[in-house]
């Protein structure tokens, strides 16, 4: 049986389960008083039921191909055994995707077993991976299924008036929601480790102080030793000034057009042109981002060089400026959006309090709303800010690779996230300085909005102690 | 024991009693209100209105109300919740153009000028006629700049020490400088309700308005606050005119010279605070005054 159907399979036995126990719990309280409504005796079949076999069919899942693996590498020749790991690991490698091939062919080239040599051993081995395979996926079937009539059988019997079902639905479903957060919590931190040590490795290459204060990007090196120019030069600040040079032209664009389009959509705007105006500017946010990076490449990016050029300033064809405009547009949702819940959300009895003193309602929103607002405003921009500090496809399409230390947002330069890209496409052995450099600027793209998010917390949090 | 000594347990006497009770309130809520009984007008009157209509929508709010109000005097507005006292008040320095349904006609007048007429600035009538709310609501700023805010905005203060002056001199009226005087800086949200109202008072009076309006302004107060700022209404009437809405008769009767009693939209009854407490003319006012009806 399939993982599949057999999932499916539990699922239904579950549904049985709760219903006969709903059934049972239901005939039991006719007599005395329960202390659970009948369903809650059904939940507690069904998870008690679902819980434990679906557990089985995943760690069985996970585990099985490195047992089967193991097991097979076992019986094989002394020959290969006493290959070094390299090599057997090459060799485990090959009877494992012929395996897979003869799965998919469901066809045994038997001209082959019947060589003598290595390829013969694969062929063998291959076929006892397939059959201790099937093996497998059978006697999880016959576990699991079991293991679920079992406990079908054990916690049906239990159903009785005096069970406190529901107070062990609540535990379980409160452990579901602990398990849930920390897989989430634990992906991050793995996802963190993993990041640091690829970028440790680095370390090893190139000083930390050279990456962090080099101010020459150039991550060629060499892969022959005859190669030229193959020492490479790993210095971030280029990159780091033009992520937050576009970055900071974004903003100028986005925090100005997105909070007076929040003001305007709040404070101003009829309810008929509210109810149009938000969402429009809400799909801002989900135009994919190469759509926005061609916008900007062959619209934005030549007029701006036309521009420039008929005031007599030159201009490269890929210029910060042009991508950070475009950029700025694409984050404006992320300021009006949350701006906007915000300022409508301040209480009507402030503005109230304003007008009554004699204010006008642009000194209202001046003085009262818009500071009242002020903790919700900030996370909106801060978001839009780790948003513009992330995005990629629209630099390297309108801003260029060219890792320029320059301030001139007329000038083509790169960013964190486009040089990781360059950086991992492309023929690179895994352990090269340049291919552990994009875990080092991941590492440093992540310090940055890790700093952003805490500075943002502090504000809110500074601010609520303030006016609470 | 007996069924006598018990009414209660008697189910037909318990019903004939609420009947009685029930026929008697329906007696009450059929006197219809014609012509606002007592003295609605006054001589001299520091604002004036007539035939005052107000609709939300389509839904009348105020029905044909004429009052006076009298020059450096405490007007009580009482009421069973609904018959529009917040909607005559709030007509009073027009905060009711800020809802956008809201339709008000009628005369209006303070110191015999039209606030409604065409040229005329809500925003500068604001400033004029000041107005304290239900819910302490101090703006998000510390203490100092909650009074300052209405003073800034129309410039009445040349400079700094003069801020600072008015500044410490509302606080000291509204009876709250004491309280308060290290902690000028500090939010004026962190202070106790009662703290709070005081300083919505100490904002209101620190432009200087000629009248102020109170909507319900003790009822989230204990009663120690609530005493404070009676007190402070009373002194503030010797050079304001107040107009204030609350739901307690001994507020009305502790602070006021003149009390409204409304019903259902209209002005049943208007006269001096005693004759409405101890000699009410119309039905309706002393059904509820002597707390049978509301
Ligand atoms: N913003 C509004 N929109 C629509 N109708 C309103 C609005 N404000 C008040 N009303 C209606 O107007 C009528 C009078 O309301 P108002 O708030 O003036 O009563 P009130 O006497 O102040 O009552 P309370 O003692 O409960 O404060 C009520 O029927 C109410 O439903
Ligand atoms: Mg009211």
């Amino acid at each position: 049986m399939d993982t599949l159907p057999l999932v499916l399979t539990v699922g239904l036995l579950a549904l049985a389960g709760f219903f006969a126990g709903k059934h049972k719990a239901r005939l039991a309280s006719t007599q005395v008083r329960s202390h659970s409504r009948p369903h809650y005796h059904g939940y507690l079949v069904a998870l008690w039921t679902l819980i434990p076999a679906l557990l089985v069919v995943m760690v069985w899942s996970f585990a099985s191909e490195s047992v089967i693996t193991r097991l097979v590498v076992a019986e094989l020749p002394a020959r290969i055994q006493q290959m070094p790991a390299s090599e057997k690991s090459l060799f485990t490698n090959e009877f494992k995707n012929l395996a897979n091939e003869i799965d998919v062919k469901k066809h045994i080239p038997t001209e082959a077993i019947k060589s003598s040599d290595s390829t013969a051993v694969a062929y063998q081995a291959a076929q006892r991976y397939i059959q201790l395979t099937r093996l497998s996926q059978q006697l999880k079937a016959a576990v699991t299924l079991s293991l679920a009539a079992l406990l079908i059988w054990f916690t049906l019997h239990r159903v009785q008036p005096q069970l406190k079902a529901r107070n062990s639905v609540e535990t379980i479903i409160k452990g579901l929601m602990i398990v849930s957060a920390s897989i989430a919590i634990l992906t991050t931190v793995g996802i963190v480790f993993s990041v640091l040590f690829e970028a440790l490795a680095f370390f090893r290459h190139v000083p930390p102080g050279e990456f962090l204060f080099g101010t020459h990007w150039s991550p060629q090196t060499a892969i022959r030793a005859d190669q030229v120019g193959g020492s490479g030069s790993f210095g971030a600040i280029p990159l780091l000034t033009g992520t937050l040079l576009i970055s900071a032209i974004a903003l100028v664009v986005a925090v100005p057009l997105g909070l007076f389009s929040a003001i305007y959509l709040a404070e101003y705007a009829s309810p008929g042109i509210r109810t149009v105006a938000k969402p429009v500017m809400e799909v801002l946010a989900g135009i994919p981002t190469v759509v926005y990076g061609f916008f900007a490449a062959l619209t934005v990016a030549p007029f701006i060089r036309e521009t420039a050029e008929s005031f007599g300033i030159s201009a490269s064809s890929e210029s910060a400026l042009a991508a950070g405009l475009v950029m700025g547009i694409m984050i404006i949702p992320f300021v009006s959006s949350l701006s906007d819940d915000v300022i409508s959300a301040v209480p009507a009895i402030l503005r109230d309090g304003s007008y009554a003193l004699g204010a006008t309602k642009s000194e209202t929103i001046r003085k009262v709303v818009i500071p009242a607002a002020l903790p919700g405003i900030v996370g909106g921009v801060l978001l839009a800010a780790s948003r513009a500090i992330g995005e990629t496809m629209i630099v390297v399409m309108a801003a260029g690779l060219a890792a320029k230390l320059t301030l001139n947002p007329l000038d083509s330069v790169t960013t964190i996230t486009t040089q990781i890209v360059t950086l991992l496409t492309g023929d690179q052995a895994f352990d090269s300085p340049k291919t552990l450099a994009a875990f080092a600027l991941g590492l440093g793209l992540f310090v940055v909005t890790l700093t952003l998010n805490i500075l943002s917390l502090h504000v809110v949090r500074k601010y609520r102690e303030q006016y609470e | 024991m007996t069924t006598e000594a018990l009414p209660n347990t008697d189910p037909s006497a318990e019903s004939a009693a609420l009947q009685q009770a029930r026929e008697n309130n329906r007696a009450a809520l059929d006197v219809t209100v014609d012509k606002t009984v007592g003295q609605p007008f006054v001589e001299n009157p520091k604002i004036s209105t007539r035939h005052v209509h107000v609709f939300y929508g389509d839904k009348p709010a105020i029905k044909d109300i004429s009052l006076d109000i009298g020059r450096n005097q405490v007007l009580a507005m009482i009421g069973p919740s609904g018959c529009g006292k917040s909607t005559f008040l709030r007509c009073l320095n027009r905060m009711n153009d800020t809802i956008p349904t809201c339709r008000v006609e009628g005369d209006f007048r303070l110191d015999g000028e039209d606030i409604y007429a065409p040229g005329q600035d809500p925003v500068l009538l604001r400033s004029r006629v000041g107005m304290v709310f239900q819910k302490p609501n101090p703006f998000p700023k510390s203490i100092y700049d909650n009074v300052a805010y209405g003073v800034r905005l129309h410039g009445l203060a040349k400079n700094r020490a003069e801020l600072d002056e008015i500044v410490e001199k509302s606080l000291r009226r509204a009876g709250l400088f004491d309280e308060v005087k290290d902690d000028l800086h500090k939010p004026g949200t962190g202070l106790s309700g009662g703290q709070q109202q005081r300083l919505c008072i100490a904002r209101t009076i620190a432009i200087d308005p000629e009248v102020i309006l109170m909507d319900e302004p003790t009822s989230a107060l204990d009663p120690i606050a609530t005493a404070l700022i009676e007190e402070l209404m009373i002194e503030l009437s010797e050079n304001y005119t107040i107009a204030i809405v609350t739901h307690s008769m001994q507020q009305a009767a502790r602070v006021s010279n003149r009390t409204a009693y409304f019903h259902m939209g209209k002005l049943v009854e208007v006269n001096d605070t005693d004759r409405i407490f101890t000699t009410p003319q119309h039905p309706l006012t002393e059904n509820y005054i002597t707390g049978r009806f509301g």
